[in-house]
């Protein structure tokens, strides 16, 4: 068969998008001070992690801020070879989800392991951390 | 119905690929496209150009001045599409509608296609800070399986293996070539411990049905009716970190037991099944979230053959979304044409699966379980 033919578009799209951290400020903030902070509602007692401003459990927006405490235990994990482009320069990550002791469950990156020595089960401690270009962000390491 | 071939189809456009599948439909249902009313399109598009795809479409075939809807949920766009228009059809809103899933991905780059389908979670909560991909959602639920049913690398690799098969006898399929399981267990990883043969390609490939009501197809005459019993919709939390479990799709659970009891039956009445194996290890639990077989069973059902020709329950016997190919949005009605097929004992006899109760299903998930639709079309 012949080579199929095709225009190489003229016109290149860019998107960056700015996300609104308005109403979870604070859980950005804390990142930065070392701390992971979920969020408690008021009405109904549920705890939620990721933070979120309104609980969608019972309709109520008035949440309080409570501070984990971090420990938790690997529910599954993976590691990631073929890296999406935004990601084709970091090393090949590991991604753990965690329950942790207060009862919700995070996903984030392990680090300072080898996957060959994770296990289901094993404990770990979700982590603030700023990376080298400032950015807040969260992560387990092994205990 | 109308299917093109899969595979990487960069010798058309978006609106000629579409066109291979929806001309052959409605030369089949005796409609012109004149007289379709009504066309809803799955299509997640973003690797192909065209923001508006229904539209540009409807004019190139013809259809202009229907009504026209392009429906997303994920990789199972094309159930959302059928849901839609079967919904129009059965609440007598129309007396017969087009379902199109079309889906041209291979028009950019692979990393940029695995950040596209990456996003495909909760952005915001596990892609902006940890760059989750499609395989690794995935991933995370073949490492739980493994840990808490025992399930092998190698008995995911059988699965590749018996889809590849049928591949190789479907004609229409991406890839059409059997493998071995030595073959997918030394393929590259792409998400630990799923590797490049656990699976599905990134495929370009249309598909096209016509619905049409009872009073309609009467009028036209349709000699083979096949006919949608019941349709099944569920969902599940967009981050993955708020299930209770990594071994099955509560979706599929979900959406299973309503098509189940809309249609009146057991999943021991199916004759043949399309299940959504976009890796390996969402065929294994696909089966035990289908019912059947108990939870952690599945790798069982495929060392044994069950799920073969000649077995309990054949299953993605057109070599499935890992061999025939998975373009997103087409997925959902290319399970639809398939099974149709299957239903009138049209396919080659060496992946025709035998008909006792004349009755189908179709299993399509959208993102990891995020949408799940089931299907059960019986002639
Ligand atoms: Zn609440």
């Amino acid at each position: 068969m012949d080579k199929p033919l095709s225009l190489k578009s003229a016109r290149t799209l860019q998107i960056t998008y700015n996300l609104p951290i308005s109403r979870t400020s604070k859980f950005w903030e804390g990142l930065k001070e070392g701390k992971v902070y979920a969020t408690t509602c008021q009405k109904c007692g549920m705890l939620h992690f990721p933070p979120v401003a309104d609980c969608g459990n019972c309709g109520l927006s008035n949440v309080k801020w409570t501070e984990l405490d971090g420990e938790g235990e690997i529910v599954t994990f993976t590691q990631v070879f073929v890296k999406p482009a935004s990601f084709s320069k970091e090393p090949s990550y590991i991604v753990a989800i965690a329950r942790l002791k207060e009862g919700v469950k995070a996903l984030a990156w392990l680090t300072g392991i080898k996957r060959e020595d994770v296990k289901v089960g094993m404990k770990v401690k979700l982590v603030a951390r700023v990376t080298s270009d400032g950015r807040a962000t969260y992560e387990f390491i092994p205990v | 119905m109308g299917h093109s071939r899969f595979g990487d189809r960069s010798d058309v456009n978006l609106s000629e690929l579409a066109f291979e599948a929806i001309q052959p439909s409605l030369e089949k249902s005796e409609l012109t496209a004149k007289e379709i009313p009504y066309m809803a399109l799955g299509s997640m598009g973003v690797w192909s150009e065209e923001p508006l795809p229904a539209v540009v479409i409807a004019e190139y075939c013809g259809l202009t001045g229907a009504g026209l809807v392009r429906c997303e949920a994920a990789c199972a766009s094309g159930s959302a599409a059928a849901f839609n228009a079967y919904s129009a059809v059965r609440s007598g809103q129309m007396d017969s509608a087009l379902v199109v899933g079309v889906e041209k991905m291979k028009q950019i780059d692979t990393p940029t296609v695995l950040e596209i389908i990456g996003r495909a979670g909760y952005y915001m909560w596990e892609f902006e800070n940890f760059g989750m991909t499609f395989p690794a959602y995935y991933a995370v639920h073949a490492v739980q399986h493994m840990a808490k049913y025992g399930t092998t690398e190698e008995d995911l690799a059988l699965v590749a293996v018996k889809n590849h098969r049928y591949g190789a006898m479907n004609s229409l399929a991406h890839l059409q070539q059997e493998i071995t399981v030595e073959k997918v267990l030394n393929s590259s990883v792409i998400a630990w411990p799923l590797k490049l043969y656990d699976c599905c390609p990134i495929t370009d490939g249309s598909a096209a049905v016509v619905l049409a009501s009872e009073k309609k197809a009467k009028e036209l005459g349709v000699e083979d009716p096949v006919w949608i019993e019941a349709m099944g919709v569920a969902s599940d939390t967009a981050n993955l970190s708020k299930r209770e479990t990594y071994v099955g799709l509560e979706a599929s659970v979900r959406a299973s037991r309503m098509a189940y009891r809309m249609a009146g039956i057991s999943p021991k009445d199916v004759d043949v099944a399309t299940v959504h194996d976009c890796f390996t290890i969402a065929e294994v639990m696909a089966y035990e979230d289908l019912g059947f077989c108990e939870k952690g069973e599945g790798a069982r059902m495929v060392r044994e053959g069950e799920t073969e020709v000649g077995g309990r329950i054949p299953v993605n016997v057109d070599g499935g979304l890992k061999a025939k190919g998975h373009p997103i949005g087409t997925t959902g009605v290319s399970m639809l044409a398939e099974l149709t097929k299957q239903l009138r004992e049209e396919v080659k006899p060496s992946r025709q699966a035998p008909m006792k109760n004349y009755t189908a299903l179709a299993h399509n998930t959208g993102g990891t379980g995020h949408y799940g639709y089931v299907t059960i079309l019986r002639r």
